[in-house]
């Protein structure tokens, strides 16, 4: 397969198949940490910081 | 989904996993920028004129690498109309091939000097280093008189030129044998240059700095300027080939 | 003993390689180096084996409070003092430099006081001396209080210190001196650069080894942020500082990279030094200081987790706006605006999450200087990071590459955002490290914001003015259809910015005296006599309507 061919299989992929998987893969990974089960999880790791008062 | 959500939160708690993964994503703009340009062809492509610098040009270079004259000098002339009419034809990828490091900057509180050879008369330029304000008066360069002072001592010419033969200059083994010869007999207007030219075409060679008698670290950076951007004839037909093959620019 | 044996060995076997190196020097400059070099393992050997405990010693100069056994905090004191001193340097090196640019007799006729030598010690100084010591200081400070562990590998970390800053005398003199590759941002030669890689592999050790031995399950997001610009920077710096050495006795190399290739590196490099190295380890300051500060969590956890992987990965790729129109491939330039436009989104994402932690305590804005401090720092992190990408558009780069609004988008973020989340982390770090009450003084804290506000502004601004004039005039034509500007004519104009920006940039260094007084001050123990800063008192008899006065 000659390098031209390769450019021109990526280009079309890029502008086609490739853009909607990675717009979804995109969508769904910054929709992951929203998810419900993560709630109490990301609380918890939110307030960690201040569990311990005197840490001066 | 509950398999999905575990392996998420040992990312999460284990930190060589977490490390792991975020080398990898970082790793990844930069190989696909990176990488390609080792091999596309305008990147790597050879111009006709583009040659080595010779022992006294890379002298030269590397005092300006020294006084780090980067800060306010760019060596990349865009190809917008404005540009091209005042500092010359637009710069093409070829001609710094040899340049280790690159010297293109990032701010023109100077003019660029990419093709600044040629331009100013040896005359002007050592002037112009010692004082600045003597040639343009409202300049606001630093003056380097000091250059014009010291004898050149750049230590063994053959041992830099084999460390940039290693990293990829082509530098023959005549060019590495004779570069201590080279570098004074470039500035010596009394010495044979016939080898010199024959081995590194269109090199210019006389005395720079107006003082035959000492070989100067003014010597070695006004060859260097003189020598910027004059390597490729712009206006010749392979030269416009390949500009027309550098396209988008 | 045998412990101090084996360390006493070491410093020893340095000083007679130092020594030799000295002699077998190929030039003045490497010279120099293995001078401050040997002199260094020299006072570690006087160190070792002296019986005087240096170290109780170092503790009285300093001040230091009993060490409980929680947690080891004597580095971050040092990193604390440490950063302080080298942005005071920092600024001082700026400020003579912009002084320069304006008046070029302050060039002093001098080799080793050029601009050109003078201009890689000052951004050096700020961004890997001031920055540096603040993020390594505050790296340690917020990995065990988040983790609930004592530093791992104690004496490591304090090599990591000593070793930074010999990393920077080194780098710093060898400017001076002339010993430079000339590459933005990555200016020490190859001996240097080797160093500095050898202490940061230390640093990520011990950063890595106290994350591992937590007694918290959850790594919290301000250490993913720190280990993700530890992780990066070690790589950026090794592949840009790939060298070929003339002589192992010269401090001359050539870089492995040319051309294309090099320009592209260095700004692959260039880049990210400000994205991991100014933007992800100063976010993992705010992600621990800010919360801790303002007493509440952070605004949304989960979007700090999205904000950390969109980050990372979208900062990568933006180097090549740093090379639009140059020799490089057109699709890599829009490859690195593509994805420059697109950072402005996480970068927003984390200016939000970091505004929005205060809502329900607004204020504190006008209560606490110390949040003011970080609210500032947050809207200029908000506006470089706006002004960023829309300068990595190529028709809008076409104007301002080469020109000082670069140097004015830079500062905004430096001076703004580094520099502002920086003082804040050093007010909240002072008090607690050497357990006093309080600061000497908040009201100083309040002129220390406002001078380095109006400072910031005068800088910027005068930037702005002085970028934009220079790119039109340097492509106006007549109606000749001539050039009408010659270059020097630029700088003639631009030549009132120059003076108003120094005057911005010594008000910000007035600033930063006020904060090395204050920080010292506080070590000492001394609390100013002062009105404390608060609301306007509340008068419950005065808070009641006008009583109705019957009309005559």
């Amino acid at each position: 397969m000659s390098l031209h061919s390769t450019y021109d299989l990526l280009r079309h992929l890029a502008d086609s198949w490739g853009l909607l998987v990675m717009t979804l893969v995109f969508l769904g990974l910054a929709a992951w940490p929203f998810r419900p089960g993560a709630r109490e999880h990301n609380r918890d790791a939110a307030n960690l910081i201040f569990k311990d008062e005197n840490d001066g | 989904m509950s398999t999905i959500v575990q392996n998420h939160k040992k990312l999460e708690r284990n930190v060589s996993l977490l490390g792991l993964f975020a080398f990898v994503v970082v790793a990844i703009g930069g190989i696909v920028e990176i990488a390609p340009l080792f091999w596309i062809d305008n990147t790597i492509e050879q111009v006709k004129g583009v040659r080595p610098y010779t022992p006294l040009e890379q002298a030269g270079r590397d005092i300006y690498v020294r006084e780090g004259c980067y800060v306010c000098h760019s060596q990349m002339i865009r190809p917008f109309r404005d540009e091209v009419e005042r500092y010359g034809h637009y710069s093409l990828a070829a001609e710094s091939m040899y340049d280790h490091p690159f010297q293109w900057g990032s701010k023109r509180t100077g003019p660029d000097l990419a093709r600044v050879g040629g331009r100013y008369s040896d005359e002007w330029h050592v002037q112009h280093l010692k004082d600045p304000r003597a040639v343009v008066p409202e300049s606001i360069m630093p003056p380097y008189a000091f250059l014009a002072e010291r004898e050149l001592n750049p230590g063994d010419m053959t041992a830099q030129l084999t460390a940039l033969y290693r990293v990829g200059v082509p530098y023959t083994r005549a060019d590495l044998a004779k570069a201590n010869d080279d570098l004074k007999v470039q500035a010596d207007p009394e010495a044979d240059t016939a080898d010199l030219l024959k081995r590194y075409p269109k090199a210019q060679a006389r005395d720079f700095d107006g003082d035959p008698s000492r070989l100067t670290e003014m010597d070695a950076l006004v060859a260097y300027l003189q020598v910027l951007g004059t390597m490729v004839d712009v206006n010749a037909a392979a030269a416009q080939e390949e500009l027309a093959r550098e396209k988008g620019r | 003993m045998v412990s101090v044996l084996s360390r006493a060995g070491i410093w020893l076997a340095v000083l007679v390689l130092a020594v030799m190196a000295v002699a077998l020097a190929a030039d003045t400059g490497f010279a120099v180096h293995m001078t401050i070099v040997a002199l260094a393992a020299f006072v570690g050997l006087c160190v070792s084996i002296s019986t005087v405990d240096y170290a109780a010693v170092a503790r009285g100069i300093i001040r230091t409070p009993a060490d409980p056994g929680i947690y080891d905090d004597d580095p971050i004191r040092w990193g604390v003092i440490a950063t302080v001193f080298w942005g005071m340097a920092g600024f001082l090196a700026g400020l003579f430099i912009a002084l320069q640019l304006a008046f070029p007799a302050l060039n002093l006729n001098l080799e080793w006081t050029t601009f050109g030598r003078l201009r890689p010690l000052h951004t050096s100084a700020v961004i890997f001396a001031f920055g540096g010591n603040a993020l390594i200081a505050t790296s340690f400070y917020v990995v065990q209080r988040t983790c609930r562990a004592r530093l791992a590998f104690p004496g490591l970390a304090r090599f990591v210190f000593w070793g930074y800053q010999l990393f920077i005398v080194l780098a710093a003199t060898g400017y001076l001196l002339g010993i430079t590759q000339s590459k933005e941002y990555a200016e020490p030669e190859w001996y240097v650069d080797w160093w500095l890689t050898i202490v940061w592999l230390a640093y990520l050790a011990v950063f890595v080894g106290t994350v591992v031995k937590r007694s918290e399950p959850h790594i919290y997001v301000a250490n993913w942020f720190y280990l993700g610009f530890i992780i990066t920077v070690a790589m950026l710096h090794v592949v840009n500082n790939l060298d070929m050495p003339v002589s192992l006795f010269g401090s001359k190399s050539y870089p492995l990279w040319a051309g294309v290739q090099g320009a592209l590196v260095q700004w692959w490099y260039g880049h990210n030094a400000v994205g991991f190295f100014l933007t992800a380890g100063f976010l993992a300051m705010m992600y621990y200081f800010v919360p801790k500060q303002a007493e509440r969590p952070i605004y949304s956890y989960r979007l700090s987790i999205i904000h950390f992987w969109a980050l990372i990965f979208l900062y990568i790729w933006a180097g090549p706006h740093h090379l639009h129109y140059t020799a490089l491939p057109d699709w890599a330039q829009t490859l690195g605006m593509v994805f420059s436009i697109m950072l402005w989104m996480p970068s927003w994402g984390g200016m939000i999450n970091g505004l929005m932690t205060l809502n329900g305590a607004w204020d504190k804005i006008r209560t606490d200087p110390i949040i003011r401090m970080m609210v500032m720092a947050l809207a200029f992190y908000g506006m470089s990071t706006f002004e960023g990408p829309m300068m990595s558009i190529k028709s809008v780069n076409s104007l301002s590459h080469y020109t000082d609004w670069t140097i004015g988008h830079v500062h905004s973020g430096a001076l703004g955002w580094n520099g502002m989340i920086t003082f804040a982390a050093i007010y909240y770090l002072v008090p607690r490290l050497w357990n006093r009450q309080r600061l000497y003084s908040l009201r100083w804290v309040n002129w220390h914001f406002w001078l380095a506000t109006v400072g910031i502004v005068f800088y910027a601004a005068a930037m702005w003015v002085a970028g934009i004039t220079q790119g039109l005039m340097w492509r106006e034509y007549g109606p000749d259809g001539y050039l009408v500007n010659s270059f020097v004519e630029s700088v003639v104009a631009v030549h009132p910015m120059f003076v108003l920006r120094a005057f911005g940039g010594l008000l910000y260094l007035a600033g930063g005296a006020i904060m090395a007084a204050n920080v010292w001050l506080t070590i000492l123990g001394k609390l100013r006599d002062e009105a404390p800063m608060r609301d306007a008192a509340f008068d419950p008899e005065k808070d009641r309507p006008l009583a109705p006065v019957p009309a005559e």
